[in-house]
């Protein structure tokens, strides 16, 4: 059998997702010219048609928006791109990159949050300034490891976090949590938690008002970290954290530990 | 598409064509969000998914159909509201379109 000819639009969608880079594909699913494809990145020229200059400059405009969103929608077009008209149908499937995991704290809990946060898509980022403890070898299931302080890594990576990404913090230790919580609050990232007790959590709040968070910014802070599943261990730890992460995501109402009382270690069969 | 282009490069690697069916709409519940894919080659040999495992078997034979020629691209939908329910419905009570098409692009 011989190997297929080359098909070069899909080799530029194959190349960009490789490259975890962000990019749309827009397919005639009814209509004229069905199966046709207009492939759309930012910043760089659009490949393949759809069959009409009007139509592909009107999806390749709503494919950047849907990309810059996230989002995957069939859309109805006239022949030339016109609006409310439905001679074509389009599918434009967004390929945004894996949203980001960044966790603050390299502690046991740090291990099993990135093993869950991998399963669940994330790129996840484990750092800690104490490079005893930050290493390769403890975190090999991360994407990257740092030893920085956390206010000066994410000072370098603010304007890539966005409302899909969360900065876990898990550091336990107020000379590098409140940095880390200070830093995350002033980027757009959609969740931020952070590890600890209620009493822990008490004195803490204190500190970030010093530090200058006014309730709105304190507002975006899920502490105690999770939802109340009565977690114990690392593992079941990592998953009471992505259930919250993906609750918030979807808007879902769950027993989140920071609306809680009482201690967030129950003991067995209580 | 993103998880099954290892298995892509494998296939097109060793000469198989293949199809890809994409979940492009959904009416009610449904197992998948649309850009769910599946691949099949043409030793109908199966990559992803575009449903909870309801609808897959019925997958890989339309997949086959397309690439034997016998069958055009094009949406197919599976569900409580056509025929093919009762055959292959999803459990989940909704109707999934899927865009049936070779990967000859």
């Amino acid at each position: 059998m011989s190997t297929p000819d080359p098909a070069p639009l899909y080799e530029v969608l194959r190349a960009t997702l490789r490259g975890d880079r962000p990019v749309a594909l827009a397919t005639v699913t009814e209509g004229p010219g069905l199966g046709a494809k207009l492939l759309v990145r930012p910043d760089e020229p659009v490949v393949g048609t759809l069959g009409d200059p009007g139509l592909d400059r009107v999806v390749g405009r709503d494919a950047l928006a849907e990309l810059d969103a996230g989002l995957t929608a069939t859309r109805h077009y006239g022949a030339h791109g016109e609006a409310r008209e439905r001679a074509v149908t389009v599918f434009i499937e967004s390929f945004a990159p894996a949203p980001r995991m960044v966790i603050f704290g390299a502690v046991d809990f740090t291990a099993a949050l990135a093993r869950v946060g991998k399963l669940l898509g994330y790129r996840v980022t484990v750092c800690d300034a104490r490079a005893v403890f930050a290493t390769r070898a403890r975190f090999p299931m991360a994407d990257e490891v740092v030893n920085e302080w956390p206010d000066r890594y994410l000072a370098g990576v603010a304007d890539r976090l966005g409302p899909r990404d969360a900065v876990c913090v898990l550091t336990h230790d107020a000379k590098f949590d409140v940095p880390a919580i200070v830093g995350a609050v002033s980027t757009r990232v959609g969740y931020i938690g952070a590890m600890g007790s209620r009493r822990t959590h008490a004195t803490r709040l204190e500190r970030l008002r010093e530090a200058g968070l006014d309730d709105a910014g304190l507002a975006r802070v899920m502490a105690p970290i999770g939802i109340d599943i009565g977690a114990r261990t690392p593992e079941e730890t990592a998953i009471s954290i992505c259930a919250e992460i993906i609750a918030q995501r979807a808007g879902v109402v769950v027993p989140n530990l920071c609306d809680g009382a009482g201690p967030i270690h129950r003991p067995p069969g209580d | 598409m993103r998880e099954v282009l290892d298995d892509i490069d494998r296939w097109r690697a060793a000469g198989h064509r293949v199809a890809v069916a994409r979940v492009v709409g959904l009416d009610g519940s449904g197992p998948r969000d649309p850009g769910a894919t599946m691949v099949v080659n043409d030793a109908g040999e199966v990559a992803g998914s575009v449903s909870g495992g309801c609808v897959e078997g019925a997958v890989v034979s339309a997949a086959l159909e397309l690439l034997e020629g016998t069958r055009p691209r094009g949406v197919i939908s599976f569900g409580y509201s056509d025929d093919e329910a009762f055959a292959v419905g999803l459990t989940c009570g909704g109707t999934i379109h899927l865009f049936l098409e070779p990967l000859d692009w």
